[in-house]
């Protein structure tokens, strides 16, 4: 490792650790905007219920946990502390469960989700995108303008329309859940089948979208590569077309490696909406429960999960670029 | 530069321009002349309940009995105003922390540049939930507002840039050279530069920002007693009528949601290729 990349990623490291302290610092503060803190606000309602004594015992842990007895800055000194053991909390709506059990539970339905659909959309998409700029003409208007409508389509509208369609117009697949009501999560064939059509539905939403978009951020690429100097250059020499389009399909793809690498980046935070239509079990449910009931420290611990995978994601795409591209690693090394 | 007159020939001739341009004029005017012409109030009871449109014409009853045609165009009205208060608010904040990090260059460019790359890694429907969890109620306007302060630093990233390459023209020195301060500089000799620019950001935002209103709304963090399409979305989805089969309440909203959302794009997509006419068809020479 050269000193100059060496400082490359120092300086990159630098960066996304002010832009993690200045999210964590965000995510700590803006709940905590309004006036009356939100462990009041909570006890107060607990106490119209009529919770009586344990609702003190209750509140007596709240206080500890949080060190409301502490000043403000005291209590971030607390969280930052916290957050860096991994630990997030505990739940309030489902007290005394861990945040960081609930999250543990919902993200592997997340990730199940998600990983398949952006991978498989991202090749699928860079396929066509490709093809259309390279064939023009009819099949590249058509492409495109559907290509732009759908994934101009919000990714919770298809999905809502897909669950109207394939669960309750005409019910080929189930309506709700990750899997069927009663039946318990193990390895046997009749679970993954019941599962598998559970995922179906959530899963195809998501994928057309993500082939929408791919293609059209592809077609646009591979067009601008194909209008540039270096080709005319080398079609003039008479270079073989075949030749020519490998390069140009690779210097296109560049940036779609990035764009992979960022996709992959929200695939916590990226498909919320689509647990919440179909009821999937992933973070998505976890995070729409959590506001419905005001658990303050589980929406903290989701958004804080989804800043870390995406943060997380940018800077391998910075390391990877640092190491693909020499003009980045020698010329960018001092900069930033 | 186009002129204007060859800026309006070029873009005659595009179909895409057109199609884009008659898709966002007649949700506009189905917003702005619907509810004038509606004549009642939205939340008014006309009939039973999930009455389908075709006993209750044209588009039915949700589950309270209201009129669905009339929600939908106070929704989209809502929706268009919620995306143009943070368009507005984005293109507003770009435009003052690009142009004055892209003229002045040096420290308060590497400040304002670094607040801004800081600020675009963290994923803006994070601070959405927790600033729209920290206000208890919102707003259309508040909605708005959130929305626009979120979303500005991509737009201010590709000011800054537009701008520094405008920087070292020979018409800014002459004005720098003539004792014109930075600020006249900036809203004379170059906001008007990038004016096009400016408007293709904002086209963008609006889009973006009625379908991150429609994705708070579904996350149950949406306007408060106001109706819009992502609270129309929400609604069918509570009272699940989704799985009761009642189309007419939320094929609608995703409709428009869809139709909007594609028309700006389509508009966004057709001036880039009017700008830059590297991207209009048959460029390719291998093709």
């Amino acid at each position: 490792m050269s000193p100059t990349f060496r400082r490359y990623i120092l300086t990159k490291l630098g960066w996304y650790l002010v832009a993690l302290l200045a999210a964590v610092t965000l995510n700590f503060f803006l709940p905590r905007l309004v006036p009356g803190n939100p462990v009041d606000a909570l006890m107060a309602r607990f106490l119209q219920g009529g919770a009586g004594a344990t609702a003190g015992k209750t509140y007596q842990a709240f206080i500890t946990q949080f060190h409301l007895d502490r000043p403000l800055w005291g209590q971030f000194l607390a969280y930052l502390v916290n957050i860096f053991h991994g630990d997030l909390g505990q739940s309030f709506s489902l007290f005394p469960a861990r945040v960081t059990t609930l999250i543990g539970q919902a993200i592997p339905w997340t990730i199940a989700l998600q990983v398949p659909a952006i991978v498989l959309g991202w090749v699928l998409g860079n396929v066509l995108g490709a093809l259309a700029a390279y064939k023009r003409g009819a099949f590249d208007r058509n492409l495109f303008v559907s290509a732009l409508a759908l994934s101009s389509i919000p990714y919770y509208a298809l999905a809502i329309v897909l669950l109207y369609v394939f669960a309750v117009a005409v019910p080929v697949f189930p309506s709700a859940g990750g899997y069927s009501f009663g039946t318990v999560p193990q390895l046997s064939w009749p679970f993954l089948w019941d599962a598998f059509s559970h995922y179906l539905l959530p899963f195809l939403s998501l994928l057309v979208i993500a082939i929408g978009g791919q293609a059209v951020g592809m077609r646009s690429m591979a067009i601008y590569e194909l209008g540039s100097d270096y080709v005319n250059y080398a079609t003039s020499l008479g270079v073989s077309d075949r030749r020519v389009l490998g390069y140009v399909f690779r210097n296109a793809m560049l940036p779609q490696i990035t764009g992979l690498a960022l996709s992959l980046g929200t695939l916590v935070g990226g498909a919320l909406i689509t647990e919440i239509v179909f009821s999937y079990p992933g973070v998505g449910t976890l995070l729409f429960n959590a506001i419905n009931s005001n658990d303050y420290p589980l929406i903290q611990g989701v958004t804080l999960i989804i800043i870390v995978a995406v943060l997380l994601a940018n800077f391998l795409v910075d390391i990877a670029y640092g190491m693909i591209d020499p003009r980045i690693r020698a010329a960018r090394s001092g900069e930033r | 530069m186009l002129t204007r007159t060859r800026f309006v020939r070029t873009a005659l001739r595009s179909p895409r321009f057109n199609t884009s341009l008659a898709v966002v004029i007649l949700v506009l005017g189905f917003a702005i002349l619907g509810p004038i012409l509606a004549g009642h109030d939205p939340n008014a009871v006309v009939g039973m309940m999930n009455t389908s449109p075709a006993h209750h014409p044209p588009l039915g009853t949700d589950n309270f009995g209201r009129d669905e045609l009339t929600l939908l165009m106070y929704g989209t009205r809502n929706s268009l105003e919620i995306g143009a208060i943070a368009g507005l608010v984005a293109v507003l904040i770009g435009v003052l922390v690009g142009t004055v990090a892209g003229f002045y260059g040096g420290i308060t460019e590497e400040a304002l540049m670094g607040a801004t790359n800081v600020l675009i890694t963290i994923p803006a429907i994070v601070v959405l939930i927790l600033l729209s969890v920290a206000l208890g109620s919102r707003s259309a306007v508040t909605m708005g507002l959130i929305i626009g302060v979120t979303s500005w630093p991509w737009t201010a990233r590709a000011v800054a840039a537009q701008t520094s390459s405008l920087r070292t023209r020979e018409h800014i020195d002459i004005a720098r050279l003539s004792g014109a301060s930075g600020f006249g500089i900036i809203v004379r000799d170059i906001i008007p530069y990038i004016l096009s620019y400016l408007g293709m950001a904002f086209t963008l935002q609006l889009a973006t920002a009625v379908l991150t209103e429609a994705a708070l709304s579904l996350l149950g963090l949406g306007p408060t007693n106001t109706i819009s399409l992502g609270i129309l979305l929400q609604w069918s989805l509570l009272w699940e009528a989704v799985r009761q089969g009642v189309w007419w309440t939320f094929i609608p909203p995703t409709f428009f949601l869809s139709i909007v959302s594609f028309g700006l794009l389509l508009l966004n997509s057709s001036l880039d290729e009017i700008y830059n006419p590297r991207l209009q068809g048959g460029g390719g020479s291998c093709a």
